[in-house]
């Protein structure tokens, strides 16, 4: 495995790591020791929990974290995108904002292709794609989120070909087209619009329903933050396509999109305890808060730009911007959580001592 | 057919729920610890009977345990707990006992970060050093390891006890096996013994099974793309046949049969052990009753759960499903509100 290597050079390497290499716990040292360090490790960081005592395999975590690319947090923006600009879309289509209509179809079509080929690019068999379509079954988020894109996608597409309808030459049997593709697009768009909320919020429960501690914990709040996080960016291109004086619902949008989002992560984590920790700390932590500045930034920008095109599309950008921040943040909250054997441990000795000891007698 | 009301969570038999009709009873494995030695025979005759990949040869430098965790290479794992104990009146020290254990709390931290060429994804990820180094430390931190080699101080009082602890693990085969619910490809099933599968042939590699499992046991194999587990030799069992580890396990640390009768034998070796002084002997995963709804695969420890690197309190992810499904709709319905109201309300 290593023959590449002279014998013994891992061992040395090793060694020299022991003799005092600069490793946070390199030092010959207990418990005393350790702890002094590990609050100079996470300096900066105010944590609010105090750290936890808790026994472990030599530090190994228990279960193990997923083995989910960037793809993955790159499909729940893109996921989110397309549901929240297929609503835009259909918003418009109803309440006759034909900008709204036509960046709302056409972006939920791109993202939706995009998520797709995300989802199929982190497969481990990626020609097996169509694996995912041998069974239906409620117990599986991947399986109820393989139909509902199933059902979305051609819908976004067809509704989004239909936007190329004005381009077709009057006449013939491509004139045929340009008259019947317009009803069609309206149907596949509303068709879209009813699945996008599905499309939006089951990812909450996809990331839930695993045993990673800090995304199990969160199922209440997950499928609200996905579904806030889905509306701004929706909102972000309405922001961005559409001319000022129909832009008033993409605002609005914002406003409750942000709204959703900012208040069920802020709630997920005063309730979480030492689960909210992955959220708040490291990477995950600062592109949270990178995510609620450019959610916040983009709303208060849409609402204070009416007149304002540059602002408009400036703060469209920002809710875009956010969005993916948040994605990423919860995704890689979920990785920290999993790759560190506290979150495990630590939770289930709780629970365990708030039980009666019931079954520690059954044992005996 | 109506879904039994424990189809998600507590106690059940998991064959006929997931479709059999007259299935033959469940099989499973009971892993007596306390006679294990660590030979790790069963990791090798896994590896041999199902044509297991090599899973590395690297050192790890945290104890005599070089496989690290259960991985898409590793179906059956030995974890070797070694650390400085208080002599107690059980085990006196003798003349010829070390004086500190293999793995200083200084080592075993920089041990945290090793890792192997296992070829598989997350593999043996690596630890937490400062947990690694409470873990080497023991359950009493007993003063710094010695300058002198083992067992050269010549005195009594520059004696210390240690401990070893032995456990072979293996994928649990649970009652209610989340890796298998949330399967979307229908890969992974239940099979007429009780125990949990991978059909290699279907699984697409996604991956959800992984973060599923609530003990860490199902992983990806790199290059291949498909998760791997033990199958508990269904090949084998099926033929009648004891499972490979079972077989090469020369303490009958490793028991293989009917699942209600290994839980009458575990029952009757713990009431054994305790009567014998050994008080902290117990079950793990034998109860019907736990977050999993009871392992396929159980085991007698020594120490807590969490030593031998398992969940002390383990809960199968899908227990929380229907409420999460609820939370979704209700997220869904506000999501559709407030496009709606977007919309409808205010004059722009």
């Amino acid at each position: 495995m290593t023959s590449d290597q002279p014998v013994g050079d891992r061992f040395r390497q090793f060694r020299d790591r022991v003799d005092g290499g600069g490793q946070p716990s390199g030092g010959p040292g207990g418990e005393g020791a350790v702890s002094r360090r590990r609050g100079g490790r996470r300096g900066g960081e105010e944590l609010r929990v105090p750290e936890a005592e808790f026994v472990s395999y030599y530090g190994r975590p228990i279960i193990k974290p997923p083995v989910w690319k960037w793809d993955i947090a790159a499909y729940l923006f893109t996921g989110g995108l397309a549901a929240g600009s297929s609503l835009l879309a259909a918003g418009g289509q109803l309440t006759g904002r034909p900008a709204l209509r036509r960046a709302g179809r056409v972006t939920a079509l791109a993202a939706i292709g995009a998520s797709t080929a995300f989802l199929i690019r982190d497969l481990g068999r990626p020609e097996r794609f169509h694996h995912m379509l041998r069974v239906a079954k409620p117990t599986s988020p991947m399986s109820m989120g393989t139909w509902i894109l199933a059902a979305f996608g051609p819908a976004a597409g067809v509704a989004a070909v239909a936007e190329a309808a004005p381009l077709l030459p009057a006449g013939g049997l491509l004139g045929l087209g340009g008259r019947v593709l317009p009803p069609i697009g309206r149907v596949a768009g509303l068709a879209a619009a009813a699945t996008a909320p599905a499309l939006a919020t089951y990812t909450g429960v996809l990331l839930a329903d695993t045993a990673v501690p800090s995304w199990h914990e969160a199922y209440p709040e997950l499928p609200v933050v996905v579904a806030g996080s889905a509306l701004a960016s929706g909102a972000g291109v309405g922001l961005i396509a559409a001319p000022a004086e129909q832009a008033g619902p993409a605002r609005r949008m914002a406003l409750a999109g942000a709204a959703l989002e900012v208040g069920a992560a802020s709630r997920m984590e005063s309730r979480l305890g030492l689960l909210a920790e992955p959220y708040r700390t490291g990477r995950p932590g600062t592109l949270l808060r990178a995510g609620r500045v450019l959610t916040a930034a983009g709303t208060v920008g849409a609402l204070a730009g009416r007149r304002s095109r540059v602002l408009s599309v400036v703060s469209g950008a920002a809710l875009l911007a956010g969005s993916l921040a948040t994605r990423f943040g919860v995704f890689h909250a979920g990785l920290a959580s999993a790759r560190d054997p506290k979150y495990t441990v630590v939770p289930q000795r709780e629970r365990l001592g708030r039980r009666p000891k019931t079954t520690a007698v059954a044992a005996d | 057919m109506t879904p039994d009301p424990n189809s998600l969570y507590g106690p059940l038999d998991p064959a006929p729920e997931a479709g059999w009709s007259q299935a033959p009873p469940r099989m499973g494995f009971f892993t007596d610890t306390s006679v294990c030695i660590g030979c790790k025979a069963c990791e090798v005759a896994c590896k041999e009977w199902n044509d297991v990949p090599t899973s590395g040869l690297d050192l790890l430098g945290m104890s005599y345990d070089n496989t690290g965790a259960l991985t898409a290479n590793s179906w059956r794992h030995v974890a070797f707990v070694e650390q400085p104990r208080p002599a107690g009146h059980r085990t006196p020290p003798f003349a010829g006992n070390p004086t500190d254990g293999s793995v200083s709390p200084a080592s075993a931290a920089v041990a945290a970060g090793t890792g192997n060429p296992t070829g598989t994804d997350p593999g043996v990820p690596p630890g937490d050093p400062d947990a690694a180094a409470r873990m080497a430390a023991g359950p009493e931190f007993l003063g710094m390891p010695g300058s002198q080699p083992p067992g050269r101080t010549g005195t009594a009082d520059g004696r210390s006890d240690f401990r070893w602890l032995m456990m072979s693990d293996v994928c649990k085969h649970c009652t209610h096996a989340a890796c298998l619910d949330v399967c979307p490809t229908g890969a992974l099933f239940r099979t007429e013994f009780g125990t949990v599968v991978v059909q290699e042939d279907i699984c697409n590699g996604c991956g959800y099974c992984i973060p599923a499992c609530p003990y860490g046991v199902i992983d990806q194999r790199k290059g291949d793309g498909r998760a791997w587990k033990c199958t508990l030799c269904y090949d084998r069992i099926g033929a009648g046949k004891t499972p490979a580890c079972a077989q090469a396990c020369p303490t009958e640390s490793i028991q293989y049969g009917p699942l209600e009768e290994l839980r009458e034998r575990a029952a009757a070796r713990v009431a054994t052990l305790h009567e014998r002084g050994v008080p902290e002997a117990r079950l793990y995963g034998h109860d019907p009753d736990d977050g999993v709804g009871g392992d396929g695969a159980f085991f007698l420890l020594l120490d807590e759960p969490e030593v031998y690197g398992l969940p002390p309190d383990p809960v199968v992810t899908t227990r929380d499903l229907p409420k999460m499904w609820k939370r979704a709709g209700l997220a869904a319905l506000a999501m559709a509100a407030a496009a709606v109201a977007a919309f409808v309300g205010g004059s722009s």
